[in-house]
């Protein structure tokens, strides 16, 4: 059985407001292991920040357990929760850097903080600055550096601590998408080469897709689905995830199509199903069209998945007969109930 | 009275002055900063609340901020020549300009370090930086610029008290301006001591703010 680096049991949050106790948490039961890229995803409210948040205890949870590597977390005095801080750093969303202290300062600064002797925390943290490939703006002002070079200065200063894990808390959300890109890709590097399990917290889909083995979707403080991504993607059980994973609901647009909202299904297609063209031959075989109202090719941890959104025929009959087509054909399918009003809202 | 003298008399008065507001300022920031450091920190939002302490110091900082400098400084008098000796001159002002300025201090230092990104404080905290690093390494450094505009304020503040405790026997150009100016009707004298004050304040101000642009990091 692989190890788990951080297990969440039974953390509930709740926050005293003036209007109230408010629940931000419920319950949550989250084991992730050392390597994982386990994302979180959803929509803002959800309480994804706050859990991220319970982890290194910058919020201390109401009720509830926070274990990394074997030893819990919760209930630790300051000095000692302090050590173990250390191995979990942080990235985040408005990059958090000093802005009085350049970028050599900033990656130097957990260093200092860890007590490492100058000499070796300034070769340390120039390798870093080299890593995250800007050695060459190392004494530029975070004033001076762009949203993107920002976070790949606070990507190495999360690095400077030989970190076990690094949350990342949005860090892509405040970025131009190609800028998404290439910090994506490095955080993908550094998971993949130096086995720093990563937890992503993101409203973003894209960014599970290209950066995640993992995925729990968090709805209203609880954890409402969870699994491989690869599997979520292609099976979303909860409506939540369904919203999330669905084209429409993705890219939040209303759909290309309104004309009928009835006998429409999901199809996801792997490498083994997209060699052949299934859905010409069904129309052929069974002699009843279908309409097209969305398609797109995803890249999922490395291997293609494609998607597409049809709309069956009109009668029942003939309906049921595409079915079980695409059922005998070994392509996944979910029919979207008339009550997924993904795409229909905002 | 010949120029000799005169120049002497203001010469000895403005290196009074100074004296009266360099001292006052340096002991009102050695209370007035940490005061205002640990109103932050003690805060609702800050890193170690303490809500008892913070509404007891916050209390003694308003009540003392809430009377006039003048009349403090006379209500204080006679406690002041208990401890040290005397009720006027240059020392017993001092102790007067430090009682009343102090609270002033903590709270500009409470206003500047208010300015610090929460964000850098919780990555502070994520680093498992203490207490005291996060007051060290962040909140002070990240606060510089502020806290430097915010000294040459104190400073000049602290000046006009320096010269309105001049009234009261304090020594200085307020001394000079009331004694000669005031009572001996002599408006040259008056004037020149405000010219005086006047340059006085200019310079602190550009010191205060240039050095304030040298130590940010942000412009540039």
């Amino acid at each position: 059985m692989a190890e788990h680096i951080i297990r969440l049991q039974g953390v509930t949050k709740e926050f005293d407001t003036k209007g109230g106790k408010v629940i931000a948490l419920k319950d949550i039961n989250l084991d992730i292991e050392r390597g994982d890229s386990y994302g979180i995803i959803g929509l803002s409210g959800a309480g994804k920040s706050t859990l991220v948040r319970t982890i290194n205890l910058l919020e201390q949870p109401t009720e509830g357990k926070v274990i990394f590597n074997d030893s819990a977390l919760t209930g630790l005095g300051s000095k000692d929760l302090n050590r173990h801080r250390r191995k979990i750093s942080m990235i985040f969303q408005q990059f958090n850097l000093l802005m009085q202290r350049d970028a050599l300062g900033n990656v130097l600064f957990p260093l200092e903080i860890a007590g490492v002797p100058k000499q070796e925390a300034l070769k340390k943290a120039q390798e870093l600055l080299k890593v995250v490939d800007l050695e060459e703006r190392a004494h530029s002002y975070p004033s001076q550096l762009s949203g993107g070079q920002k976070q790949r200065i606070a990507i190495a200063r999360a690095l400077a601590s030989d970190p076990e894990v690094i949350l990342c808390d949005e860090a892509t959300s405040a970025l131009d998408p190609k800028t998404t890109r290439s910090i994506l890709g490095l955080l993908r590097k550094i998971n993949e080469e130096r086995g720093i399990t990563l937890v992503v917290i993101t409203h973003e889909m894209e960014v599970i897709k290209q950066l995640c083995n993992k995925v729990a979707v968090i709805e209203n403080g609880e954890i409402v689905e969870r699994g491989e991504v690869q599997e979520v993607f292609k099976k979303p059980k909860t409506k939540a995830a369904r919203k999330l994973f669905f084209p429409d609901g993705q890219s939040r647009e209303k759909p290309l199509v309104k004309t009928s909202t009835k006998r429409r299904v999901r199809l996801v297609f792997d490498e083994a199903t997209a060699g052949e063209p299934i859905i010409a031959n069904m129309i052929m075989e069974l002699g009843a069209p279908v309409n097209f109202l969305y398609a797109n090719l995803d890249v999922l941890g490395g291997s293609q998945k494609g998607q597409m959104v049809i709309c069956l025929a009109a009668d029942r009959e003939t309906a049921e007969k595409q079915k079980e087509y695409l059922k005998a054909k070994g392509v996944e399918f979910t029919e979207i109930e008339e009550d997924d009003d993904y795409g229909e809202e905002e | 009275m010949d120029t000799h003298t005169l120049l002497n008399l203001l010469g000895e008065g403005t290196v009074q002055t100074l004296i009266m507001t360099l001292i006052g300022t340096l002991v009102s920031y050695i209370i007035g900063l940490p005061v205002g450091v640990s109103l932050i920190v003690t805060g609702p939002n800050g890193i170690h609340p303490l809500p008892a302490y913070n509404k007891v110091m916050g209390f003694i900082v308003n009540v003392i901020r809430s009377v006039p400098f003048l009349i403090l400084m006379i209500a204080l008098t006679p406690y002041i020549r208990m401890v040290i000796g005397t009720g006027i001159g240059t020392p017993a002002t001092t102790a007067a300009l430090i009682l009343a300025a102090w609270p002033f201090v903590a709270r500009m230092v409470e206003q500047s370090l208010l300015e610090v990104d929460a964000g850098v404080i919780e990555a502070a905290q994520a680093m498992g930086a203490s207490n005291m690093q996060i007051i060290r390494k962040v909140l002070l450094l990240e606060a510089r610029p502020s806290l430097l505009n915010g000294a040459a304020v104190a400073t000049i503040t602290i000046l006009g008290y320096s010269a309105m405790a001049g009234t009261l026997g304090g020594g200085g150009l307020g001394d000079i301006a009331i004694r000669f100016g005031h009572y001996r009707f002599q408006p040259t004298i008056m004037w020149i001591t405000i010219i005086i004050l006047i340059i006085l304040v200019q310079v602190m101000q550009e010191i205060g703010i240039k050095l304030a642009a040298k130590m940010d990091n942000r412009l540039n």
